[in-house]
């Protein structure tokens, strides 16, 4: 079968403005509030959120990257070695209200690290969970998004890839059969 | 995905360029980590590691300790000072005993050069080398290649010169391995009986005039003078030693570039570097240190990764 194409450039620039209409409804004026993507195709997300964000109300947002490789349960698991990326954070979480942001939520073992490693940069206030593309039926572990671009209903054998304009040269999400 | 080519890490010597390219870059990671409020991952926390040091060690021994704690990994230590090993008991049949006590990671220091590539051979876990005699020190000389690269960017195409004992050193041997495996030029200076006959055939330059070799380098890595041998006579005295190759404040500053200083510590101050160079901001020893534990956190990161459950 062939990809299916789940949102079109103009699609997914009417979502990301919903989800920021709904974050700057929830939070206002972003008051000790931070941005954290998790690595590595949660930062291309969350870069676009900042920047829309930024645009509508004005507020720059401190946003950090935040690896997770180290915290992962499938460490020695799979056939290879997890290779890290970059951790950038330069603010104090302690305190702080973080919108945790990644592209697709599909078992949930990788939002499960983010928060453990999250921790790692103190106690946050409260944490909730931006997710462009929710795969409702996959889910591992008992974990639900805040705030939700789309759900979709997949199978394990499918793969849903979020690609970016100044990554892959178009905005688009597509739905692939394995 | 990048993984090392070798299941135990005995010496630089077997290493690839790309294995080194890869424990560099995981140590990027490591490095981030160790500096959070929160310096603690638990990548390995299913992992037991033996620390076993049969020659006396603080700070590898400190530094390996802090990197498998840091991983979250479990920890027994050894020192043979308070073992078996004195009642004449067999390098295997003391490491098969811990072993019994299931341990993945063996962290090991030995007089006997090939000691670790022997015991690789005889028992099922993987093995760091933490030192065997005067044949290699591998974590040490991939941290003074980190903090090389740190420093100045890259290590290829860089020039960088070993002072010092080279005769006893396996700092020395491990540091020529690696600095010419990542492209640098590597150049040995010390008094004539401290470097080894043939050492040239490893690719080195030899020179035994300290002011020409700091001249050339871009690095001077300055070895420490083993107080310990001064029974055998290498050269007439510790007071000539520090006249002849001693990195003074005066020698730096004389130079017209200004050089990185490194050594792999402890330090003899006043032997072979001067107080004021040691302190100075061209030395970057204690960063050496720090770097140290995130080099040693990706040697063992990468390691346990082959380890089949």
């Amino acid at each position: 079968m062939d990809p299916r194409v789940l949102l079109t450039d103009k699609g997914l620039e009417h979502t990301l403005n919903r989800l920021c209409f709904e974050l700057i409804e929830n939070y206002q004026d972003f008051e000790n509030t931070v941005f954290i993507s998790l690595q590595p195709r949660g930062k291309y997300l969350g870069e676009r959120i900042e920047e829309i964000v930024f645009k509508q109300c004005g507020v720059k947002i401190p946003h950090g990257i935040l690896d997770i490789t180290f915290f992962r349960d499938d460490f020695r698991r799979s056939e290879r070695t997890i290779e890290p990326n970059q951790t950038k954070i330069d603010f104090l979480i302690e305190g702080k209200k973080v919108i945790m942001i990644d592209d697709v939520l599909y078992s949930g073992r990788s939002v499960r690290s983010g928060m453990d490693a999250l921790l790692a940069y103190g106690r946050p206030e409260k944490v909730e969970l931006l997710v462009l593309i929710d795969r409702k039926l996959t889910r591992h572990l008992p974990i639900a998004p805040n705030y939700v671009g789309r759900t979709v209903n997949t199978l394990d054998n499918q793969r849903v890839s979020v690609e970016w304009g100044d990554v892959e040269g178009e905005d688009k999400v597509v739905l692939l059969n394995q | 995905m990048a993984e090392l080519s070798v299941d135990h890490l005995l010496g630089i010597k077997d290493l690839k360029t790309e294995d080194i390219q890869l424990i560099l870059e995981t140590a990027d990671n490591f490095k981030e980590v160790i500096n959070r409020p929160i310096k603690k991952v638990p990548s390995l926390r299913d992992i037991t590691i033996a620390n076993l040091f049969f020659e006396n060690s603080t700070r590898t021994k400190l530094s390996f300790e802090l990197a498998e704690k840091r991983l979250s990994a479990d920890v027994i230590n050894f020192s043979a000072a308070s073992s078996s090993v004195k009642k004449g008991e067999t390098l295997v049949d003391t490491v098969n005993n811990i072993l019994s006590m299931k341990v993945d990671m063996v962290v090991m220091r030995h007089p006997n050069p090939g000691a670790p590539v022997f015991l690789s051979k005889k028992i099922d876990a993987k093995i760091v080398n933490a030192g065997d005699g005067a044949h290699e020190h591998p974590t040490q000389a991939l941290l003074d290649a980190y903090s090389i690269r740190e420093k100045l960017g890259d290590a290829a195409g860089k020039k960088v010169v070993i002072v010092g004992d080279i005769l006893h050193s396996r700092v020395a041997l491990s540091n020529i391995y690696c600095l010419q495996k990542l492209g640098a030029e590597v150049m040995v200076c010390g008094p004539k009986t401290l470097i080894p006959k043939h050492i040239e055939k490893l690719g080195v330059k030899v020179e035994f005039d300290l002011m020409k070799a700091l001249n050339w380098c871009d690095v001077a890595n300055m070895l420490r003078i083993q107080l310990e041998r001064q029974e055998d006579k290498y050269f007439p005295s510790l007071r000539e030693y520090t006249m002849m190759y001693g990195l003074t404040g005066e020698r730096l500053s004389s130079l017209d570039k200004k050089i990185v200083v490194m050594h792999p510590g402890p330090i003899n101050r006043g032997v072979e570097i001067s107080s004021d160079v040691a302190d100075s901001d061209q030395a970057i020893i204690l960063d050496q240190v720090e770097n140290g534990v995130a080099v040693r956190m990706a040697v063992l990161y990468l390691l346990a990764a082959k380890i089949n459950r």
